[in-house]
């Protein structure tokens, strides 16, 4: 029992450090080698556009329903004209990026993983590397550069969309007041929220590649090992988001005390 | 050239290689064989450095890979070009693709470059016009064929074969087997073909290493290992099952 529980920590640990060499290697990547414009123009495509409805959706019910929720406790104490203001700051704050990111994670983290780990197993990266080629500048790097440009432009997508739903469910569901709605939402939203949002929104884009491709690139044998690699790259991906965020929050207002205030 | 010497590599507590020794010459053509699951693939993996043992050296053109890291091996891999079991084709592209990948990579070539390049590869593996195929339109044999000229477009000095005619059927398996010869003699490069494949064996090698018992049991022209009258050689050879063995 105490042998499986080192055993655990030590792997864990292991793993992390992995994953930080991938980090460290296709950061260095990044600015050091040419980037394969036509492999990031095919997963920009792949990432940022095929994510779309997804996002769209996910964004707009969940701005529906903050509306409508807040709603019902704000008119107890005649607090209607908040409820968008609420809406708008929590969308980009908080579930603007955070939502956006658990479902890129869900559909493109899985996917990384999934084709990587297909190529591992059927020995293509190994190909790969024969042919001079190393693995983080031709899959990895391509994948972290268009998710980095992806998620804060979803985000944005995701903000708007749940804001102009909350909006609309508020005026004509409800029926709040449109100006005060839309004064209130203004004034109490500041630049610096979006902001906020656009920077988790690049963070939790970086997560998703540099797991989904790490997971995919050190997958098991078999078909049993790729589907694990996709689910733990899902879990993990997603796992980390939240935990980042909650530091990012705590990060974020810190420097707003510093800085700003 | 190749040296290896004393290598050693083990997963988790299995040992693989214990004291893996010998050396290819430069333009020779060395065939290793030996039983399924004995490491011949995974020796094989250790010469071009996508493996790095526990201990011993791989020595190629007065270059140690042991202890390099990726980017440094790169240009040495420039040198090689490796046939995989399954091909390793790369299954999101096309044919000429798949052949033209590593020029492209490059970026010194320009397309019409590229092109005919890829043309002159499909000619000499006898798979003219089928550039535009998809790895998954093809048979085994063909995608081998594919994989080999991949392997020898930037014209490597050393080839590597692993289990090139496993999975074909004996004739596809003859074409392989003079494709390798051709690939050698057109191109003069040094050949290492992992194979428990013995007429292969027999045709391509100038050389051959027996791997037995996680080291080169024994090594010797083809004529020497298939007259061999030691019991472990001449069993492998033709062949022949130990009653005591346990294979299932």
């Amino acid at each position: 029992m105490k042998g499986a529980a080192k055993r655990f920590v030590v792997d864990w640990l292991e793993g992390l450090g992995r994953l930080a060499i991938l980090a460290r290697e296709s950061l260095a990547s990044l600015f050091l080698v040419r980037v394969a414009w036509r492999d990031f123009l095919y997963q920009l495509y792949f990432i940022g556009i095929k994510s779309q409805a997804v996002v769209i959706i996910t964004g707009a019910f969940t701005g529906m329903v903050l509306a409508a929720n807040t709603y019902f406790q704000f008119h107890k104490v005649k607090m209607d004209t908040a409820t968008l203001a609420v809406v708008s700051v929590s969308m980009c704050d908080e579930l603007g990026p955070v939502l956006t990111a658990l479902m890129v994670a869900g559909r493109v983290g899985a996917a990384m993983a999934a084709e990587l780990g297909t190529m591992k197993v059927t020995e293509q990266i190994d190909a790969l590397r024969t042919l001079a080629t190393h693995p983080v500048d031709y899959l990895v790097v391509p994948r972290l550069l268009a998710s980095l440009v992806s998620l804060p432009l979803l985000t944005i997508e995701s903000m708007a969309m749940g804001i102009t739903s909350g909006y609309l469910v508020g005026v004509f569901l409800l029926g709040i007041d449109p100006a005060y709605l839309y004064h209130n939402m203004v004034t109490y939203t500041k630049g610096v929220d979006i902001l906020i949002g656009l920077n988790k929104a690049f963070v939790f884009g970086g997560i998703i590649a540099i797991i989904g491709c790490y997971k995919g690139m050190t997958c098991g044998e078999g078909a049993e090992g790729v589907g694990r690699a996709t689910t733990e790259a899902v879990v993990y991906a997603s796992i980390t988001i939240l935990i980042t965020n909650f530091f990012l929050t705590l990060t974020h207002n810190e420097l707003l005390r510093l800085f700003v205030l | 050239m190749i040296e290896v010497r004393d290598l050693r590599k083990s997963f988790g507590r299995h040992p693989i290689l214990d004291g893996v020794s010998f050396r290819v010459e430069s333009g020779e053509s060395v065939v290793i064989i030996g039983r399924s699951g004995g490491g011949k693939s995974v020796l094989l993996k250790h010469l071009i450095g996508l493996l790095q043992p526990d201990s011993g050296s791989v020595v190629i053109d007065g270059t140690n890979l042991c202890g390099l890291n990726e980017r440094q091996l790169l240009p040495v891999r420039r040198k090689f070009g490796m046939l995989f079991q399954g091909a390793a084709l790369f299954d999101s592209l096309t044919v000429a693709e798949n052949i033209g990948f590593p020029l492209a990579r490059e970026r010194r070539h320009t397309p019409a470059e590229i092109r005919r390049k890829v043309a002159e590869a499909l000619e000499m593996v006898e798979l003219a016009g089928t550039e535009d195929k998809k790895p998954s339109e093809l048979s085994g044999g063909m995608r081998k064929r594919v994989g080999l000229a991949r392997a020898i477009i930037y014209q490597p000095e050393i080839v590597l074969y692993d289990e090139p005619t496993t999975g074909l059927d004996p004739v596809v398996s003859d074409s392989i087997d003079k494709l390798i010869l051709r690939v050698r003699d057109r191109l003069k490069v040094t050949t290492v073909v992992v194979t428990h494949d013995m007429r292969s064996a027999r045709t391509v090698g100038n050389r051959i290493l027996m791997l037995h018992d996680r080291r080169i049991y024994v090594a010797g022209t083809p004529e020497e290992i298939f007259n061999s009258t030691d019991p472990v050689v001449h069993r492998f050879v033709n062949g022949i099952s130990v009653p005591k063995e346990h294979y299932f």
